[in-house]
């Protein structure tokens, strides 16, 4: 009787395994990042909505976690788009090539800024990327000139910079695993830290502790794991007027009403400075097709040129309203051309 | 003297007595308090977390709607006549802009027209073809018709009540003032939010459903139960009537009592490798939810099972017996039907803990944005508790309330499902 009924599952599960092996997938699958998630399921709706293909389906994975899935082979177990708010590694690369994942086409999207904001009921800050790096540092300059480095001593904004005022320094922003996280790291404290010539100079000599001097935030209860909810930053940042929370700039623009995003080197982040470049911390989003699959899986072209066409993400495109900062037009176009021959990643060129 | 002696003596015993039953007593009394205290605590959690469910979601169960007089005109329809190829290139998008310009003519230059046409949501474009499709009569006609407006108009008028002035959020002056006469005219109206229950995931907040997700869910755990319950009575069966006591058979009641307490999260990672990367079903699908959700909800349903098989009393067993029936006719005739209404019970919490879930999933591919409601198994589906993790992490403002409703809609089918247990429970349930 026992026997029968594991047989009898045993067959069941590999009846159902077969037949479902053998229907072809009729939907794009597409992973990635979460910071390029709301853009991506946007077009997807529209685009299942306008044409006769069915809706792709778009899951949230985090970049790395999308380019690891996305590498892992070609064939319809796999997905066919990655998204990723970051440029592919070299290391990624070379990990799809290893599974057989050989042309890959690059599309960029347009930028995502990534504001500090505090509650509108505090004062707004005037902060430079200097400033940023000095608090959230893990190991700072020697405050008294000498060219080493010391476990960042600063309490109070004040501290940092004697214009600043004479409060206490409290960052709430997204856990290490997170791609905000990376990119904060990477564009304002970075930013920061090579303006001190002696650890610029690092770079050159050895990248890897200027990296981790640049890039390591402090663990001393000033900085603080907040997840990866931004609503969750923006709802802390009011019980908190003393705050200041880290988070996309669509947040900002959603709940302007509640939190007002700092003044970074004179720019305050709007849609206009991110646009033009003047607003120093914002980076480029983009996903990743998988070639092969093209013609295989229907709809992917049809995919690409919904996405990289004027009424997406133009300068009144629908992408905008969701918050995403459009490339300039010349960029566009170009992209554009790519996405539609898919021509393949060839190098990498340097981060831009 | 002797008889005075034990009089005192009783009642030195006495006093004593008393004194120790006072004591006693005021024991019980406060053990009693504390047992209310905490209950009322614990009901005190539950009011504050429901009122503040209700009060943040109640708000998505209803839509602002504008009226429109729209002209289905050929010429800026681009077609001729109504048939299916004619509808999917109609520019319906043209008709609804042509209304609004009607409706506030003031509105000249393209950026006041940009902010005119984006206060109707945009599904009314697709909500005019539809009517189109059903009355194609109607094409070179004029009606008055209701649209959704956009998720910023809608939180702008829904916060009227709470904020002077409203939640302005993106909307700008110019916009404020028309809605402001388009509601005081009696155009903007608030409706039930019919949408919300019959749609899949959108990005728009106010064409966003919940009917995916329950499918997703619905489907899901029909996997679960189909393959967890059959399998785990089983397997408490097997191990509680006939499995010889050895080594062998502690070892996997170890293991059974440990597979329990281990993280969701591992059996998500168990799924990735062997349902899709060995045996290659589809991601993103209910079979593969369900076939992992089985692999955590079992050892539940194993443990419940052995434990209400345990509560039979042997007798039961050794009258069978004991009127020639054999092993197998003792099992299914008289302890499994006395054994089923805790064998249910368990199976319920273990469904319970599986409609819960959202870690395991994640690894499986069914924290997705689903759009098309799912028929089938091996349709890309997502499920209620996902839904409102990607709603609660969604910018725009208008998916606050939609987290709280879909909370409510979580809620509503564990309740539903806990009294259709109670009532199976109830009718299966056999006195001795």
């Amino acid at each position: 009787m026992n026997k029968r009924v594991i047989a009898g599952t045993l067959a069941a599960l590999t009846l159902s395994a077969s037949s479902a092996a053998l229907a072809a997938r009729d939907h794009i699958s597409i992973v990635g990042s979460s910071t390029v998630y709301p853009f991506a399921t946007v077009v997807a709706e529209r685009f299942s909505k306008a044409t006769r293909f069915k809706a792709p389906v778009v899951e949230s994975t985090g970049s790395g976690g999308g380019l690891k899935l996305f590498c892992s082979g070609t064939g319809e177990s796999t997905p066919d788009i990655t998204n990723a708010s970051r440029r592919i590694k070299q290391s990624e690369v070379d990990l799809c090539a290893s599974n057989g994942v050989k042309d890959i086409v690059e599309v960029q999207i347009g930028f995502d800024g990534i504001v500090l904001a505090n509650a509108t009921s505090a004062e707004r800050m005037s902060l430079t990327r200097r400033d940023i790096f000095l608090a959230l540092a893990k190991q700072v300059p020697n405050p008294d000139g000498s060219q080493t480095l010391v476990e960042n001593p600063y309490k109070t904004w004040k501290d940092v910079n004697p214009t600043l005022p004479a409060k206490k320094i409290e960052v709430l922003g997204p856990p290490p695993t997170s791609g905000t996280r990376d990119a904060f790291a990477e564009l304002a404290m970075e930013g920061g830290c090579k303006t001190f010539d002696f650890i610029a100079a690092m770079k050159s000599a050895d990248k890897k502790t200027y990296k981790a001097v640049c890039h390591s935030v402090r663990e001393d209860g000033a900085y603080i794991d907040a997840g990866e909810n931004d609503n969750l930053i923006v709802n802390k940042l009011n019980a908190n007027p003393d705050a200041l929370g880290v988070f996309g700039f669509s947040f900002l623009e959603q709940n302007i009403d509640k939190v007002q995003g700092s003044i970074i080197e004179g720019q305050e982040p709007t849609f206009e400075t991110i646009a033009d470049k003047s607003y120093p911390v914002s980076r480029p989003l983009f996903f990743y097709v998988k070639k092969a699959h093209v013609g295989v899986i229907p709809g992917i072209a049809e995919f690409l040129a919904e996405f990289t066409s004027e009424k997406a993400w133009g300068d009144e495109g629908y992408l905008t309203d969701k918050g995403m900062i459009p490339m300039p037009r010349a960029a566009r176009s170009e992209i554009a051309t790519n996405a539609r021959t898919l021509a393949p990643l060839t190098k990498l060129a340097a981060n831009h | 003297m002797t008889k005075s002696h034990a009089l005192r003596n009783q009642e030195k015993v006495r006093s004593r007595i008393e004194q120790n039953l006072k004591r006693r007593y005021r024991k019980e009394k406060i053990f009693r308090g504390f047992g209310i205290a905490s209950i009322v605590f614990g009901l005190l959690c539950v009011a504050v977390l429901l009122t503040d469910i209700i009060y943040k979601g109640h708000g998505a169960f209803f839509q602002h709607y504008l009226q429109l007089e729209v002209q289905y005109d050929p010429e800026t329809l681009g077609i001729e006549q109504v048939d299916e190829s004619a509808l999917a290139l109609a520019n319906f998008d043209g008709v609804i802009k042509d209304a609004m310009k009607a409706r506030f003519p003031e509105a000249r230059d393209r950026r006041a027209r940009r902010e005119l046409y984006s206060i109707p949501s945009t599904d009314a474009p697709f909500a005019l073809r539809d009517r189109l499709q059903q009355a194609p009569q109607l094409l070179g006609e004029r009606e008055t018709i209701w649209v959704m407006v956009d998720d910023d108009v809608d939180a702008f008028i829904k916060s009227l009540d709470e904020i002077e002035g409203g939640f302005r959020g993106r909307v700008s002056e110019r916009k404020a003032g028309w809605l402001m006469s388009l509601y005081e005219s009696g155009e903007l109206q608030n409706r039930f939010n019919t949408q919300f229950f019959t749609s899949g995931d959108s990005r728009e907040p106010e064409q966003a459903g919940i009917k995916a997700a329950l499918v997703g869910s619905a489907l899901t755990l029909l996997v679960t139960l189909a393959l967890s319950f059959p399998i785990g009575v089983a397997a408490a069966v097997y191990l509680e009537e006939f499995a010889p006591k050895n080594r062998w058979t502690d070892l996997i009641e170890v293991n059974i009592n440990n597979l329990a307490a281990v993280p969701s999260i591992v059996f998500g990672l168990l799924g990735l490798a062997i349902f899709i990367n060995f045996f290659e079903l589809p991601r993103s699908a209910p079979l593969i939810g369900g076939l992992v959700l089985t692999l955590m909800t079992l050892p539940t349903i194993i443990i419940s099972s052995r434990a209400a098989i345990k509560a039979v009393p042997p007798s039961i067993r050794e009258a069978a017996m004991g009127m020639g029936a054999s092993r197998i006719q003792v099992v299914f005739h008289h302890v499994l039907p006395l054994a089923m209404p805790g064998m249910l019970t368990g199976a319920i919490i273990g469904l319970a803990q599986a409609l819960g879930e959202t870690a395991p999933l994640l690894m499986i591919g069914m924290v997705a944005f689903i759009v098309d409601v799912p028929t089938g198994i091996t349709d890309p589906a997502t499920v209620l508790p996902v839904q409102i993790f990607l709603w609660a992490d969604s910018p725009e403002r208008a998916f606050i309330e939609k987290t709280s409703a879909a909370i409510m809609v979580l809620l509503a089918f564990l309740i539903t499902m806990n009294l259709g247990a109670v009532w199976l429970r109830k009718k299966l349930e056999r006195r001795w």
